[in-house]
């Protein structure tokens, strides 16, 4: 399938939405275990009190793409993960993360093309703010040669 | 604690190292708490028969200790982006360092960026980054 035929399909239509409780508990250890010291993200009891900047990588959607999206002849690997927080995440509160493929593009070299996608969460407060975008980035390969390693580790 | 001002940053400045926790227990930890607790993260005899060489380290974890390294440099550091690539796994139980080196800065925004690395024991990168940063 081309690139453009993808794109006019399945570019910026929202393919998934799943709700994320924040617990406080749950913030403050994400924030420990990474070695976080700042009081504003390890002590619940703080006035700033607030999830640390990448804590929305951690929220999956029930998808990675669309229903419909054509196997395209390989698995998809991960090949990164980017994330712009927006505003404070608080504790205590439910978010929405909204899932829509934001990219697609091609790149092509002596092992064949490699089609990279990227799927875009954005995950807003119940009040519709916007408190974080997170970036997944996947790359398929049609034909894997067997000398190179496929880009992407699994994580 | 250490606040920094966009002044006291030099174009060339590493961040000082650390050494993450990357024990089994701690790895676990982290699963809990970001409701990652599946075999390859948790047990080293589980990820061994998924094919893995060991537990790994979420991939989210390790972004997440690299935003740590960028606070402990500078905790007024507001994180506008972080874009991590999982070159290869990062094996819990094992040493890693992370590091960061300010590869640009600009002077209007009042914002840094930051290249990003974990590697191994033997040198090699398992993830690699880039950060920007605003700074007061």
């Amino acid at each position: 399938m081309e690139i453009e035929e993808l794109k006019g399909r399945f570019l910026n239509k929202d393919f998934d939405e799943r709700e994320f409780p924040v617990r406080a508990e749950a913030m403050v250890e994400f924030a420990l275990a990474v070695g976080e010291t700042a009081a504003h993200y390890t002590d619940s009891s703080h006035p700033e009190f607030r999830a640390v900047p990448t804590f929305s990588a951690r929220f999956h959607g029930r998808r990675m793409l669309p229903e419909d999206f054509p196997r395209l002849g390989g698995i998809p690997l991960d090949a990164g993960k980017a994330v712009m927080p927006q505003a404070p995440i608080r504790a205590g509160v439910t978010l929405v993360g909204r899932s829509h493929l934001h990219e697609v593009y091609e790149k092509t070299g002596r092992s064949g093309r490699m089609i990279f996608l990227v799927a875009r969460m954005e995950v807003r407060d119940p009040d519709n703010t916007l408190v974080s975008i997170v970036d997944s980035r996947m790359v398929i390969r049609e034909k894997p040669p067997k000398e190179e390693p496929v880009a992407g580790a699994p994580q | 604690m250490t606040l920094r001002r966009f002044e006291d940053v030099e174009f060339g400045e590493e961040l000082p190292p650390f050494e993450p926790d990357l024990t089994l227990p701690n790895v676990r930890k982290f699963a809990r708490a970001a409701e990652m607790m599946a075999p390859r993260f948790t047990d080293h005899e589980g990820a061994r028969k998924e094919g893995l060489p060991g537990a790994l380290v979420p991939g989210v974890m390790s972004q997440a200790i690299l935003v740590a390294m960028i606070h402990r440099w500078a905790e007024n550091a507001e994180v506008e982006k972080i874009d991590t690539v999982f070159r290869a796994p990062v094996i819990a139980d094992q040493a890693h360092r992370v590091s960061g080196v300010v590869t640009n800065l600009d002077a209007e925004t009042r914002s840094a960026e930051i290249d990003l690395t974990v590697t191994n024991e033997a040198g090699e990168t398992r993830v690699l980054g880039t950060a920007r940063v605003k700074l007061a």
